[in-house]
């Protein structure tokens, strides 16, 4: 059922653009609002951080337990989060390498299987024009389409990493505040955690010859910033926040909503907390 | 230079991330020669610590080719890290909960035990060449008698203790690095493939017929070359030890698919379609029906029927051969076969091997047969002919 949308790109990338422009304007407004509400937020009024704190000197890893929501009822597919956290965090232009990625799930009447992909589908490099650019083909516009929804996806930043557990130097740690960093000055780059990851969510930096995944922006929120595809989310379908402020996006996110995680039988115990995807996605 | 990252086609449903594979054909040689490693120096034990008289021609033949062949162990590995000059980090500050943290510390000690045992086995020749020799290679052996030179009854009753012990002490090391390469797969959970409990032990069994099917045409091959005739005795010995265990090795392959499929957990269709598709000749024709079976029944025959002469031997040979391709393609069809199945259970990849490169066909069948020219010159330097007269310990 492989179907091209060319003639339909350009309108609908218009339209994307303009929706994407217009809500990451609005985003960045409330943002800045919110940020004006926290004083004690370094980012705005202190100089950037001297060496020897880590990550920034006022920063106490103890007081913070992070943690991501995606409500996939809201996601639109624009993958505005992707090309930021490409160029946030120098990841590889190309369509087989990712810090966070989307995934299009479709079911078409009388079909019973699903429909998945992703942005190394050839389909959709093809629709995006070059590998350094992300789009969704609309491959499915003459179809008829039962049900279908997007499902952003990145590192889980589970509370038992399988790829901590595996790395032979300990290169790969998992931070105080709940977050699976990599230290890539250690990494040996022997991609034994890439395979032990059972989501994806790892992949190797040929150039720099580690590995990397997302750090959900650590560089950022320790400056009390939001990770730069929560930032760039036109229609709040990415939430983080602290889980020891009960009133934090993540916290309510949690309490409000039925939210579920990715492979629970994994042991993994991840702390990207779902709403809105359906029984295949994993 | 501008790093080459080859992306795999792909069918169904796979993350973006899994379309580079990460573990190429070096990754398969790994195992394939550490296999290598734990056969051969099981075939050494069964004549050192159990006594198997008819191995005593391949007995010092099995300890160096077990030598060589731990010699080159870590280069495969060492190609493939990122950073290898970051490698002994893992030795340095080791991160006790992983699988692979241990290598540095398992490698190394079973190379220590490895030149140890030879040195004590080859310490009268050494001696013999020390006090004999006056050239070059007269000093190079002086220089490895540490300055002992008795070699009295007393003092070979001693280095037999000796032997004896380091032997006894090689089987758990052997084949507890064998089994630890086994684990480092069967461990990980991201991969139905992989996740097996049977793994260490399958990898155990398929690397000890490894060993002994080199060390019949290691042996057969050095026979042919010396122009001396072949042991049957040894020979026939060397095909019990083939046929015994790798009927333990097709069982437990056998057991480990059928409890894959049994369980038919998320994923099983991908896995079937897999097994059944781009896996069926390298899997069941080549790796079980050519590699496995045949050398089995044809072992099964020649034991039954009482071959001897050179129909045994040309047959066992040939069998060795089969046995050796055959567990190769179990390395292939697990390192490789594990990441060609996607991690989401509902794709599969496929792996297209490059010939040049760093992590190409050549560079792996160049480590596969650097430790043979390694023990071609070892041999030279100490010779493991039982036959000779100017041999070690026997």
């Amino acid at each position: 059922m492989k179907k091209d949308s060319k003639p339909a790109l350009p309108a609908r990338r218009e339209f994307l653009s303009k929706l994407g422009g217009a809500a990451t304007c609005a985003g960045a407004m409330v943002g800045a609002a919110a940020l004006g509400a926290l004083p004690s937020v370094s980012a705005k009024t202190e100089p950037a951080p001297t060496g020897g704190s880590f990550p920034t000197k006022d920063y106490d890893w103890t007081k913070h337990k992070w943690g991501f929501g995606v409500d996939a009822t809201k996601c639109i597919g624009c993958l505005r989060c992707v090309e930021a956290c490409k160029r946030e965090n120098d990841v590889p232009r190309n369509a087989h390498q990712f810090r966070t990625w989307v995934e299009r799930y479709v079911h078409l009447e009388g079909d019973e299987q699903v429909h998945i992909d992703s942005h190394q589908d050839p389909v959709n490099i093809e629709a995006s024009g070059s590998e350094k650019e992300f789009r969704f083909a609309n491959r499915y516009k003459d179809a008829k389409v039962d049900k279908a929804f997007f499902v952003p996806k990145l590192c889980n930043h589970c509370t038992h990493p399988a790829c901590v557990q595996v790395c032979p130097v300990g290169a790969t740690y998992r931070t105080e505040d709940g977050v699976v960093l990599i230290d890539h000055d250690y990494c040996i780059g022997c991609r034994y955690c890439v395979q032990a990851c059972p989501y994806g969510a790892r992949y190797f930096n040929e150039e720099k010859g580690v590995s990397d995944k997302c750090t959900w922006c650590y560089h950022r929120i320790t400056k009390g910033l939001q990770p730069a595809c929560v930032e760039v989310c036109p229609v709040g379908a990415r939430v983080f926040g602290d889980q020891m402020d009960k009133q934090s996006p993540i916290s309510l996110f949690i309490r409000n909503n039925r939210v579920q995680v990715l492979r629970p039988e994994s042991g993994n115990a991840p702390n990207v907390f779902y709403v809105g995807i359906d029984k295949e996605v994993n | 230079m501008e790093p080459i990252i080859h992306f795999a086609p792909y069918t169904g449903w796979v993350y973006p991330n899994e379309t580079v594979f990460e573990w190429s054909v070096l990754i398969a040689v790994y195992p394939y020669l550490t296999g290598l490693v734990a056969g051969a120096f099981t075939v050494s034990s069964l004549y050192q610590v159990f006594g198997f008289e008819r191995l005593k021609p391949v007995a010092h033949l099995a300890l160096l080719t077990s030598l060589c062949f731990m010699v080159f162990v870590p280069t495969p590995l060492l190609l493939h890290l990122g950073h290898p000059e970051r490698a002994f980090n893992s030795t340095l500050t080791p991160h006790w909960t992983s699988a692979m943290a241990m290598f540095g510390y398992f490698a190394s000690f079973y190379v220590a035990l490895l030149v140890v045992e030879a040195w004590f086995a080859y310490r009268p020749f050494i001696v013999e060449q020390a006090q004999t020799r006056n050239d070059l290679l007269g000093r190079f052996y002086r220089l490895l008698t540490l300055g002992s030179y008795d070699v009295s009854e007393h003092a070979m009753s001693y280095d037999k203790k000796w032997i004896f012990a380091l032997a006894v002490t090689g089987i758990p090391a052997a084949h507890g690095l064998h089994g630890y390469v086994g684990f480092m797969y069967g461990s990980l959970k991201s991969r139905e493939w992989w996740s097996s409990d049977l793994m260490p032990v399958i990898f155990l069994f398929s690397a000890i017929i490894s060993g002994v099917a080199l060390l019949v045409v290691l042996y057969v091959a050095s026979c042919k070359l010396r122009r001396i005739p072949v042991d049957a005795a040894c020979v026939k010995g060397l095909a019990y030890t083939i046929w015994a265990f790798i009927m333990v090795a097709i069982v437990l392959e056998a057991l480990a698919f059928a409890n894959l499929v049994y369980k038919g957990r998320e994923g099983i269709e991908v896995i079937m379609q897999y097994v059944t598709g781009p896996l069926l000749v390298p899997y069941f024709l080549l790796q079980f029906a050519v590699g496995m079976i045949a050398p089995l029944l044809w072992l099964s025959y020649m034991i039954w029927r009482g071959t001897t002469g050179r129909a045994l031997i040309a047959g066992v040979t040939v069998c060795a051969c089969l046995v050796l391709f055959s567990v190769f393609m179990m390395r292939w069809n697990v390192v490789i076969g594990g990441q060609e199945i996607s991690k989401t259970g509902k794709g599969l990849l496929a792996y297209h091997m490059p010939f040049f490169g760093k992590e190409g066909a050549l560079v792996a069948i160049v480590l596969t047969l650097a430790p043979l020219a390694m023990l071609l010159g070892l041999t030279r330097l100490f010779p493991p002919w039982a036959d000779d007269a100017a041999h070690a310990h026997s």
